[in-house]
């Protein structure tokens, strides 16, 4: 089966029907009421998958909007962390919540247990400037 | 004596006391302050444009080294410019880049590309060459979908669910493609959220939703299915402003992929005047620091905002060029290939005047979202403070898109339609809570929010159990697919398949994508499949011939082949014709009647029979002890030529002319055809007596006597309300003309004496 992170025609629910999956695994084709019905689904059936985003992300680039793809990138990453997780860690970005060293710490939980090199990235970059200027925890 | 000096104080101008009494007379006025952040554009602190780059990375940015960075100018030299165009683009004057805007053989992409690379300075320099006739040719080129469309505010004060329901169910119909709400309580805001879902996919399959709460609420009622898009994602200007705001970009940034990564679509919120009033404008215009915050939001990775001042559109407003500033922001943002919600929505003006003209800055553009939040319910049951236009300027609104032939984003619909979505509505969520187990909607609930009008209209509900519920609701595991389930078992097989086409929307991510919108079949139309394509006239969005009907057909439009129906009756048997009618040489007045006098029309623009009208006017010139002579003149509908003819014929010069629709001249021979003893232009206002009155004159002028012309009243509103009337009657005795002389008529008619 070919990747749909290949042939990102858009839009995808036309394109790539048949090959779309929710984050959960299951086929977007089998997100149907019959399956409500049966109580086989779950939210994550409803939920965007890592491959999908990135396909988007595709997409985006693709027509000339490159930040756009960067964040729909973070965002493939960021459907691997849960989501008290993922409130925890916004939290943390807010001004004056954590030390230069707790959001290093931070970057190296989102890349090396959450395998998000790009969201590690985006929180390294903040904790340099954060003690630039201040905005870590004091 | 010259009062003037003597007296202690100026006398009062009745004029200027009327002036000061008017709606514009009501706002506040104020001149520039820079230093308080008063001021919206150049202001005499903002910095020159500049960029220097060291081995690909930024080390001067308008005028401040790296060591002088802000966190913004980090963020923006950092995530947001385009390093690889920024040389060009700099280099480029910016009147050129000005120019190019508004040239339509430069396209968008073009701009999106130069646009990269400028700095916030940068970009309100090639702004700062632009008038708002320029701005607008801008903005129609650069808006991000080819297809404008349009968001609504939905709440009311009592945060009831089946009234949110109803109107969110009507706001769908009418078409606005995303529907927001809020709460005025923040513990609502799950059953607010929900109550918008299910109404709005009542009323139309496919519009996107949202709750405007605190960022982490917000995140969570994403997570729980509850919303499809986000705009509450607020960034400033100043980094003092952004901290009192609780964020940083980076922060921003992170949620921005955090709800992406739930499938949620995302937009930033910015405008000018924010950091004035949180008292960290930092010296620097409006403009200014709304250009930074778009390079934030651009480079965060969001896919647009909403801007154009937004909530404090009244401070910028009330400094001098505020209108054209907010239209500026709204031209930044989507060179930056932003979609762009370009406000509208708070409160701008008392008067209904300033606020429609305004409004036109974008309107007739377009934008991807003309309002960021059209009241599509009272403003006084406005929780976002909004409500510049409302639910009570839905058919004036209409009227503007059917004038100007414009897609303002909504349609006519009729008071049927609106009810039967209100009632699948507010029965769907009454279903919902039912099947829930949430405090229950009453038969008498769903009654009241498909006729109300706002929340004064609605019973109250026990406050402290839905609060109860909506915590339990929040906390618990039931999400979307619960209340999928209660639909479906409920009876609303279509609201429930259209939100689990919500949910498989999500699933495949399309409304990711910059200014995505569903249209009724779930379609995505997007800046990727809709892609803005405006190069000048025949070019770019069009309004499609079904479109241009549906926008056209309003409920309020008649049928204008039956207006004169009144008009038509069975013709007078008092009049019979004679023959020719040849001039004559003793005492008389003529009166001469138009071509369809009395026969394929009989009564007056007002509904006087002509039988009447004929014997007023012989009344009256019996009262003076003359005779009339009644012609009819088949050759002209025209009054002044019926008139000029009679007068031509009378023995003693002096006519009466008299169009059937009961437009009357007194003519007298010897004057040119255009001119007149009396004339009495406004048919409307004429009666009886006025007839009788004229019928007399025109004796008296004939006996050579001194005459008062006869007093008329003025109504300048008449020829507003009956314009359509007129033309049709003057059509339909047009149609009488005949190359026939004209003819003596017999009138059945005894003077009453």
């Amino acid at each position: 089966m070919k990747s749909i992170a290949q042939t990102p025609d858009y839009p995808l629910i036309e394109s790539a029907a048949d090959r779309l999956r929710a984050a959960s695994g299951r086929p977007l084709v089998d997100i149907t009421e019959t399956a409500l019905h049966a109580g086989e689904l779950s939210l994550a059936d409803l939920q965007i998958s890592a491959e999908t985003l990135r396909a988007q992300a595709a997409v985006a680039r693709r027509a000339g909007y490159s930040r756009l793809a960067a964040n729909l990138l973070r965002a493939a990453e960021l459907t691997a962390v849960p989501n008290a997780e993922v409130l925890r860690i916004y939290e943390r970005l807010r001004p004056g919540r954590a030390s230069y060293a707790e959001l290093l710490a931070l970057a190296d939980t989102l890349e090396f247990h959450y395998h998000a090199p790009e969201c590690a990235g985006l929180v390294r970059a903040a904790a340099v400037v954060y003690r630039e200027r201040g905005l870590s925890q004091m | 004596m010259d009062t003037l000096a003597t007296d202690t104080s100026l006398p009062k101008s009745r004029r200027f006391q009327i002036l000061e009494q008017r709606d514009i007379n009501r706002e506040t006025f104020v001149e520039p302050w820079p230093e308080a952040g008063l001021i919206v554009a150049d202001g005499p602190s903002d910095p020159q444009p500049s960029l220097r780059v060291d081995a690909g990375r930024v080390v001067e940015l308008d005028g401040r080294s790296r060591a002088k960075f802000d966190a913004l100018d980090f963020f923006i030299a950092d995530h947001s410019l385009d390093l690889a165009v920024a040389e060009q683009s700099m280099a480029l004057p910016s009147l050129q880049i000005a120019r190019q805007l508004v040239d339509i053989t430069t396209p968008r992409a073009e701009i999106l590309r130069l646009a990269g690379g400028c700095t916030p300075a940068k970009l309100v320099d090639i702004v700062r060459h632009m008038n708002v006739l320029e701005m607008m040719m801008g903005l129609a080129k650069m808006r991000a979908r080819r297809t404008p469309a349009n968001q609504a505010h939905v709440t009311n004060r009592c945060e009831h669910p089946a009234l949110l329901a109803a109107d969110a169910a009507e706001a769908a119909l009418r078409g606005f493609a995303e529907i927001e709400t809020t709460v005025g309580v923040a513990r609502y805001a799950p059953f607010n959220a929900l109550a918008i879902l299910v109404g709005s996919q009542a009323g139309r399959g496919g519009v996107l939703t949202q709750c405007s709460v605190e960022e982490a609420l917000g995140l969570k009622l994403a997570m729980k299915g509850l919303t499809s898009y986000a705009e509450t994602l607020s960034v400033y200007g100043t980094e003092r402003a952004f901290v009192d705001g609780d964020d940083t970009p980076w922060s921003k940034a992170f949620l921005s992929a955090a709800y992406a990564s739930r499938g949620v679509k995302i937009r930033f919120t910015s405008g000018a005047g924010s950091e004035a009033l949180m008292g960290h404008a930092e010296g620097y215009s409006m403009l200014y620091l709304e250009a930074r915050c778009l390079l934030v939001t651009h480079g965060a990775g969001s896919q647009g905002v909403q801007n154009g001042s937004i909530s404090c559109i009244a401070l910028p407003e009330s400094l001098p060029g505020g209108v054209r500033a907010v239209l500026a922001e709204n031209l930044l943002a989507a060179m930056l290939g932003l979609e762009v919600a370009s406000g509208n929505d708070a409160l701008a003006s008392h008067s209904a005047i300033r606020k429609t003209a305004k409004l036109m800055l974008q309107f007739i553009p377009g934008t991807d979202f003309i309002f960021s939040g059209y009241s599509a319910i009272p403003k006084r049951d406005n929780l976002f403070g909004g409500g510049n236009f409302d639910a009570e300027d839905f058919d004036d609104y209409n009227v503007l898109q059917r004038d100007m032939q414009v897609d303002g984003g909504t349609r006519p619909i009729t008071e049927e339609q609106a009810l039967a979505v209100r009632l699948q509505a507010a029965r769907a969520i009454q279903a919902v809570y039912a099947e829930l187990g949430f405090p229950l909607i009453s038969e008498a609930e769903v009654e009241a929010a498909v006729v109300a009008h706002s929340s004064e209209d609605m019973p109250a509900r026990d406050v402290v159990a839905d609060l109860a519920a909506a915590d339990q609701f929040l906390a618990g595991d039931q999400t979307i697919l619960a209340v999928v389930r209660a639909l479906h078992q409920r009876g609303f097989p279509q609201v429930a398949a259209h939100l689990l086409e919500m949910g498989r929307q999500r699933v495949a991510g399309d409304y990711l994508q910059p200014a995505a919108i569903f249209d009724h079949r779930f379609r995505v139309l997007s800046a990727i499949n809709d892609p803005n394509d405006y190069a000048g006239p025949g070019s770019g969005y069009r309004l499609s011939e079904q479109r241009w009907q549906e926008l056209q057909h309003l409920p309020q439009v008649k049928s204008p082949r039956d207006f004169i129906a009144d008009q038509v009756g069975v013709p007078s048997t008092k009049l019979a014709e004679l023959g020719p009618a040849g001039p004559r040489t003793q005492p008389e007045v003529v009166v001469a009647v138009g071509p369809a006098f009395g026969t394929a029309l009989t009564r007056t623009i007002t509904g006087l029979a002509h039988d009447d009208v004929l014997a007023a006017i012989l009344t009256g010139i019996a009262s003076e002890g003359l005779v009339a002579r009644i012609v009819k003149v088949y050759r002209s509908s025209d009054c002044a030529a019926i008139g000029h003819l009679g007068a031509q014929l009378s023995g003693s010069g002096i006519a009466i002319g008299l169009q059937s629709r009961g437009t009357t001249i007194i003519h007298k021979r010897g004057l040119a055809r255009l001119n007149n003893l009396e004339l009495f232009p406004q048919s409307p206002s004429l009666t009886l007596e006025t007839y009788q009155a004229i019928g007399r004159n025109a004796a008296r002028y004939a006996l050579g006597k001194t005459t008062t012309p006869v007093p008329v009243q003025v109504d300048n509103w008449a020829r507003l309300r009956l314009i359509v009337k007129t033309a049709l009657l003057h059509r339909r005795e047009t149609e009488q003309v005949q190359d026939r002389p004209p003819m003596e008529l017999r009138f059945d008619w005894e003077p009453d004496v």
